[in-house]
């Protein structure tokens, strides 16, 4: 049955746009405020009041729609989209509909090693609505209209993603090419990147879409992928079971790990789309538009190639780094001052993600110049600390924003790599431990770990381990030779 | 209608029959003060408006900060109460707005403001400027002062009448189908609507918002240039307001008005006109003929679908413009509600009168899926075709002369049953505003005692030819000097 049936999965991603104010009034778009203290009366929908269009809004989707590909429309306008609801406070959103800002773009992605593209349908301008707050104690809901008004595209897909992994990875590409456009922060736990995914099933093969389902409320990359595959699912049995699906929206439910019915399309609103009478349409210079397209940054896909090509990244770490543009950006800069790139990729995809992940950082909040990283490598080739010493070092200075050198030194952490002084602790570890010895003289090899073991106890960990195995190594033949 | 129309000369001595250019003069020589205008005005209203309803709101106070304005002469203006003036309550004549007080002023406010005007009181209006007779308040009807069983027009009754009985030197109004023109006729004062885009939007409250404009309602042509120049200009808050305009100047008298041509459309003197307006325009046009003029008819063909177009158009716009009062976060909400969908249906259902629902759901219904491109789409087609009509005719014409209103003041209560009746009061002010054109209307006669309104129409900006005949036209008639005598009145 698996290999029978086909997934296709489209998605609608809302991106807000990093702008300093909202997209038609002067209020600040800053995130975590306390409630309703960025808003003025054209926000707030008072009577009387006008939208006027924030040009940098304008621009930023401009380059984000050039970043995915897409062809700019050079005649573009807004529409109305009514409905009601609280958070909304015009009674209208207003948005775009049959002349959208940009259309006909792709965007390639990685899945499992191989290359995929998935075709974007449109990328549009709108103003993104309040939040409503439910008061479970007084029952009451309460409207936080902070993010009213804030700036938004919506990026739509094409169908043709074909499983919940392939989402999840067009996803994280997705955000990858909008934080290197430099046009959205892109943190979903903020909100700052939605997305809603329509899947179906069809026999394999088959041209015509299935009967499809909205889902929404996905709100990370885990949720989008643990919801998709929950449905693949549900449709699979249900189609196995000779059900008819009906075209509805469901909500991704997180603490059940379930997809649950939102409404049907009987419910479904109608819009009642019309051209925005507020705003005039507007004519895109060609010109300008160049100049946007100039302006952008090198994007993911071509880091990747040329971190594989410059500094010869196997593609597996060349992808992981590239992801996020602060991580990207932190290992070249880390490669300038320790040349030696793979090394670096291994500390940045083992010692650096291992530390975000296991705080839940995102990259951009790392609080570590990449400086110190090749501080603490340089040490590590010099013999200074061994590399266990550098990944305790490492861990310190992330959490407390010391040097690693200084780090070394205030604790003595210096690794003992002075010959004489080692060799006599060597020549003691001989003699106290004659069985081991002999062991190892019969062609024991594994207890020279345990004499090893011994010196590194003596010395406090503090001993050059190439030092003194080789010393070791060295004592254990010239006895063996001596002894008759 | 009883016949109780009666009517006089403006007399000079009396403050509240002045034009503001005449009152300017009194000021500037020192013979009154802003206060003694004030009072003066504040006392007429408690005097007439029991009777004409023209005010929801009145500002009693002179306002203490201009005591003291080194000798620059100050004035009052009515408003309309669908334009935001911050601090003092703008109800649009509704129920769902009956407590809103603005935290802003509308930029038409500020300007005014900044040329030393205040506001005198909001005036009373068809709720959402949505009617033609100022019956469709929340806060009861105004009368026309020339006669008191008759409408004073609408929306901008308040504001009409007001000024018509010296209960304001001037006043403001908003046109989205005629509403400055067709009260401005019926109660013989002087209306304009400027070209879209002339006057800022910001702050008066939308009702269809690619028609809309704020305009002046005064006694005279002069007054109404003086109120223009302060109001026209670009403002950055509103998208659809005109960048890079040239101040209106004044309409200085003219001589002659050789070499001026005039088209009078025979669509606008068609069956539905009462003949006497008729015979009053016609007559009127003769006048601008002597002066110089020359005058021929003309014809724009499309004239007759402009209204089915308009209640397409407007209605549409105005049930997305009137989604924002939910009762959310302000205005009425109900007590009633038990759940969402229930507070905004009754805090609809309770707030608005029974002209804006029928609006809105008119609008929602042809913006609908399904409808939309039967309903929308080809009323926006014919509005081309009304836009080309007048194009065509600014190739041989400088203005257009028309009727306001194919009839003078109609009873109360005639049409209140009769939508369609109603609407018809504005077939001759509402291709104007589909064709976003400046339009001006003027006293011309009297018929049955009661004013009759002439309609001249310009190109596109240029308000200042519709101005400069309009000046001229007056300069040669009387017809802007004579006052109404309102009701009870005692009589000289
Ligand atoms: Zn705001």
């Amino acid at each position: 049955m698996a290999d029978a049936v086909e997934v296709v999965i489209g998605l609608e991603v809302h991106v807000e746009l990093k702008t300093e104010s909202k997209i038609f009034c002067a209020c600040s778009t800053r995130f975590g405020s306390p409630p309703n203290t960025q808003v003025c009366p054209i926000c707030l929908g008072h009577p009387g009041t006008l939208p006027v269009l924030n040009l940098k809004a304008l621009e930023l989707a401009v380059r984000a729609a050039l970043a995915l590909n897409c062809k700019v429309a050079r005649y573009t306008k807004f529409d109305r989209k009514n409905y009601f609801y609280p958070d909304l406070p015009k009674g209208y959103q207003i948005s775009q509909y049959d002349a959208p800002l940009a259309e006909h773009g792709w965007l390639e992605f990685r899945v499992d090693g191989r290359m995929r593209t998935a075709r974007i349908r449109r990328v549009h301008l709108e103003e993104d609505a309040g939040k409503l707050m439910h008061d479970e104690v007084t029952g009451e809901t309460l409207v936080d209209f902070n993010r009213c008004g804030v700036p938004l595209i919506e990026v739509v897909t094409e169908p043709d993603l074909r499983s919940p992994r392939e989402a999840r990875a067009f996803m994280e590409e997705l955000r990858a090419v909008l934080q290197y456009a430099e046009v959205s922060d892109c943190r979903m736990q903020e909100g700052s990147l939605r997305c809603d995914a329509n899947i179906s099933l069809r026999p394999r093969g088959a041209t015509d879409l299935g009967t499809k389902a909205e889902i929404k409320n996905l709100n990370s990359f885990r949720a989008l992928e643990k919801a998709l595959e929950y449905e693949v699912a549900r449709q699979t049995r249900a189609l196995e079971r000779g059900e008819r699906l009906v075209l509805e929206t469901r909500g991704w439910d997180e603490g059940r790990q379930v997809t649950v019915p939102l409404r049907t399309k009987e419910e479904a609103h109608d819009y009642r789309y019309f051209p925005e009478p507020d705003l005039v349409p507007m004519t895109l210079d060609p010109e300008w538009v160049e100049q946007i397209r100039r302006s952008l940054p090198e994007l993911p896909s071509q880091r990747m190639a040329r971190f594989q090509a410059e500094y010869g990244l196997p593609a597996y770490d060349a992808g992981v780094i590239v992801a996020s543009r602060r991580l990207a950006d932190f290992f070249e800069e880390c490669v300038r001052h320790y040349p030696h790139p793979k090394t670096v990729s291994n500390w940045v995809m083992g010692q650096v993600l291992g530390y975000l992940n296991s705080r839940g950082l995102e990259p951009e909040e790392l609080n570590f110049e990449p400086e110190r990283l090749a501080e603490l490598l340089r040490m590590v080739d010099e013999g200074v600390i061994s590399v266990s010493v550098a990944r305790e070092v490492f861990e310190e200075a992330v959490s407390t924003g010391k040097s690693p050198r200084a780090l070394v030194e205030e604790k003595g952490l210096e690794q003992l790599s002075d010959t004489g002084a080692l060799a006599a602790v060597v020549r003691q570890v001989i003699e106290e431990h004659p069985s081991p010895v002999r062991d190892y003289r019969r062609g024991k090899v594994k207890a020279l770990g345990f004499l090893m073991g011994q010196v590194m106890k003596k010395t406090a960990g503090k001993a050059n381990p190439q030092l003194a195995r080789r010393l070791l190594e060295e004592a254990l033949a010239t006895e063996r030779e001596e002894t008759p | 209608m009883r016949c109780q129309q009666r009517m006089r000369k403006m007399d000079e001595g009396c403050l509240t029959d002045l034009s503001v250019h005449q009152l300017r003069v009194l000021l500037e020589r020192g013979e009154v003060a802003p206060r003694d205008v004030h009072e003066a005005y504040v006392r007429r209203i408690e005097e007439v408006d029991d009777q004409l309803n023209a005010y929801i709101t009145v500002c009693p106070d002179f306002p203490p900060e201009l005591e003291n304005r080194h000798g620059r002469p100050v004035f009052p203006v009515a408003v309309k109460d669908n334009i935001m003036t911050r601090g003092i309550r703008t109800t649009c004549g509704s129920r769902i707005l009956a407590r809103f007080i603005p935290p802003y002023d509308a930029t038409a406010i500020l300007r005014l403001k900044e040329r030393g005007l205040y506001v005198l009181g909001k005036t009373n209006m068809d709720e959402f400027a949505m009617g033609s007779s100022c019956e469709n308040s929340a806060f009861g009807p105004t009368r026309n002062p020339w006669n008191l069983d008759a409408v004073p027009g609408g929306s901008s009754g308040g504001s009409a009448a007001a000024v018509a009985a010296g209960e304001a030197p001037w006043a403001l109004g908003s046109d989205t189908g005629g509403s400055v023109r067709q009260p401005a006729a019926l109660c013989g004062v002087v209306g304009m609507k400027p070209t879209y885009g002339r006057v800022s939007r910001f702050g008066l409250v939308a009702f269809a918002s690619s028609l809309d404009q704020i305009g002046p309602i005064t006694r005279d042509v002069w007054d109404c240039w003086v109120l223009m120049r302060a109001l026209c200009g670009h403002d950055p808050l509103d998208s659809t307001s005109a960048p890079g305009q040239a101040p209106i100047p004044p309409p200085q008298s003219v001589e002659s008005l050789g070499g001026v041509r005039i088209g009078v459309p025979r669509e606008y003197l068609g069956p539905g006109v009462e003949d006497a307006v008729r015979d009053a325009v016609l007559k009127a046009v003769g006048v601008l003929e002597e002066l110089g003029a020359r005058a021929e008819e003309c014809s724009l063909p499309h004239t007759e679908y402009g209204l089915s177009a308009y209640y397409i158009i407007a209605p549409a716009e105005a049930s997305s413009n009137l989604a924002r009062y939910d009762g959310v976060r302000y205005g009425h909400r109900t007590c009633q509600a038990s759940s969402l969908l229930d507070m905004y249906e009754l805090t609809r259902q309770e707030g608005f009168g029974a002209e804006v629902k029928r609006r809105i759901m008119l609008g929602t219904y042809v913006l609908s899926a399904g409808y939309y491109d039967a309903y929308y789409l080809r009323a926006q087609k014919v509005r081309t075709l009304i836009c080309r009509d007048f194009e065509r005719a600014w190739a041989r014409y400088d203005l257009l002369a028309a009727p306001t209103s194919p009839t003078v003041a109609f009873p109360l209560g005639e049409r209140t049953a009769d939508p369609l009746a109603m609407y018809m009061a504005d077939v001759l002010t509402i291709p104007v505003n589909l064709a976003g054109l400046p339009a001006l209307s003027l006293p011309c006669g009297f018929a049955r005692g009661l004013p009759v309104g002439l309609q001249l129409i310009g190109r596109p900006f240029d308000e200042l030819t519709l101005l400069r005949v309009a000046q001229a036209f007056q300069q040669a008639t009387d017809y802007h000097l004579y006052r109404p005598v309102v009701g009870g009145e005692v009589d000289g």
